[in-house]
């Protein structure tokens, strides 16, 4: 299998895309760490798919200490980190810059940045001590397209393609490979979130708007994320870094 | 679903399969169960691949075949339909290049050459292709870009061009059939030493530099890459740049 003796540590595992990735990297023989704001989710999942799978860690991302601890558990309790998915994201509020106010800006940049960056910070170290390893951060279509009305995520998602490459440049030499994965609009939470925010707004039907942009016609699938994000967590991509992997439907074209 | 290819009973045309990234992806597509059809303009090289590949008990057609001739590539078609009676995934992999020159230095024949090929070439290809997959209500297609499709390489400025076109063409074409079942990406590769490039280039090592991992590509990652694009695994991803790169993209 594709992630045989590896170790997997994924953040916001308790979400839609994150539960989806978690099964997958476990069928392909992967051990998982699997940590997110609370263990509400993820200790049905650990149960689920077996305690000598899996297990689970509650962690604040925007948290340095908690972060640290976060890795620690993983170590501690499989021995090291092969695949490290910074995927913990939150969408914010949705609203023009004019109307927003500046704390949904800090709080979504504190999660879908600073988060990320503590999870490199801390994560980098194991994976060089451990001779190696693959990152990827779940960025977003909207990393790379802009979109009315969710101006705070958008940077976000923007702003870790550039801690991707930057990152990447850094750890070629420890044998670390770092990407992003890019989903375009996914059938989750965070997605029927996005389409209550937009009609809250007045800012139209959400779902409608980007299944009229998306050239497949439809959202995609968490497991369509989660197929590459084992692509970018196996020995297949092991010449892929530094790379933006688009999972979008043809949106961003 | 576990993430091993399988392409059992699947019908799939690699381009320009006689030697380096085109052969790699035979090989891969081959293993994996795969009927294949191979071309190549040059008929040792086909005669070579095919004869290797059939060792391996594969299911080969191979076809002498120049990209850049309408009539060639839809009697290639033709051939292939007639074979094994339908094109479930196509790898546009024919390429070429020119000697490495300064941009003022190189001649119009070499520039109409490179671009006849690279870029005339896939888009021949994926008329003749789309066709029979509109035909057959679906389609995958890979089409090889380059990582100098976003990124330059000095003095070799009608390979770049080429493979600068062949990612508008692949994004946008993907747009046109998203709705009919067939899936267009392309897949983006830092150097590889292939046969192409070794004649090119007199020190590879200095190519290695230029990607964050300090070592060319193989063969084998690229056509990893493209088995991706080509399984159902990606099935929410059309008119994608797949970057099999090595960090060159990133610096």
């Amino acid at each position: 299998m594709k992630l045989d003796h590896k170790v997997v540590l994924i953040t916001g595992a308790g979400g839609g895309i994150g539960q989806a990735a978690v099964r997958k990297f476990v069928a392909e023989g992967a051990k998982v760490m699997l940590a997110d704001l609370t263990t509400e989710v993820t200790q049905l999942l650990v149960n689920e798919l077996g305690a000598d799978l899996c297990a689970c860690v509650a962690v604040d991302v925007t948290q340095d200490d908690q972060v640290e601890n976060m890795v620690n558990a993983c170590v501690k309790t499989f021995g090291g980190i092969d695949v490290f998915v910074a995927n913990a994201g939150v969408e914010g509020e949705i609203g023009d810059i004019m109307s927003t106010d500046v704390s949904n800006l800090d709080k979504v940049l504190a999660v879908n940045v600073r988060g990320v960056w503590l999870g490199l910070h801390y994560v980098i170290p194991v994976m060089r001590d451990g001779g190696g390893g693959s990152i990827m951060i779940t960025s977003s279509g909207a990393g790379v397209q802009g979109s009315p009305n969710t101006a705070c995520y958008n940077t976000s998602k923007h702003a870790v393609i550039g801690l991707m490459r930057c990152a990447a440049l850094e750890v070629a030499q420890f044998g670390i490979r770092v990407n992003t994965v890019n989903p375009g609009a996914v059938e989750t939470r965070m997605m029927t979130a996005i389409e209550d925010g937009f009609a809250q707004a007045g800012a139209g039907d959400f779902k409608a708007l980007v299944e009229a942009g998306t050239p497949l016609g439809r959202y995609g699938q968490p497991d369509e994320i989660a197929n590459m994000m084992v692509f970018l967590g196996s020995d297949d991509s092991s010449y892929c870094t530094g790379g933006v992997y688009m999972v979008d439907g043809g949106n961003s074209t | 679903m576990t993430m091993t290819f399988d392409f059992k009973h699947k019908v799939v045309l690699i381009t320009g399969a006689g030697g380096g990234l085109g052969y790699a992806c035979a090989q891969a597509f081959a293993k994996a169960g795969a009927k294949i059809a191979i071309t190549d303009i040059s008929q040792e090289a086909l005669d070579s691949a095919v004869a290797d590949l059939q060792d391996t008990g594969a299911e080969v057609l191979g076809l002498l075949n120049d990209a850049s001739d309408s009539a060639d590539v839809n009697a290639m078609l033709d051939a292939i339909v007639a074979r094994f009676g339908c094109l479930d995934i196509a790898v546009n992999n024919a390429g070429t290049a020119t000697p490495l020159q300064e941009f003022h230095q190189v001649g119009e024949a070499e520039f109409d050459r490179v671009m006849g090929v690279n870029l005339k070439g896939v888009w021949l290809c994926m008329q003749a292709e789309i066709r029979q997959m509109l035909k057959q209500g679906s389609g995958r297609i890979v089409n090889m870009a380059s990582a100098t499709s976003r990124n330059t390489f000095p003095n070799a400025s009608p390979y770049v061009t080429s493979k600068f076109a062949v990612a508008g063409l692949t994004r946008t074409v993907a747009v046109e059939y998203a709705e009919r079942d067939i899936r267009i990406n392309a897949i983006c590769p830092g150097n590889v030493a292939t046969p192409l490039v070794v004649s090119l280039v007199e020190d590879l090592s200095v190519l290695a530099t230029k990607h964050a991992i300090k070592r060319l590509g193989t063969p084998e990652e690229v056509a990893n890459g493209v088995m991706f694009l080509a399984s159902d695994l990606s099935s929410f991803s059309t008119g994608s740049l797949l970057e099999v790169d090595g960090g060159w993209n990133a610096i």
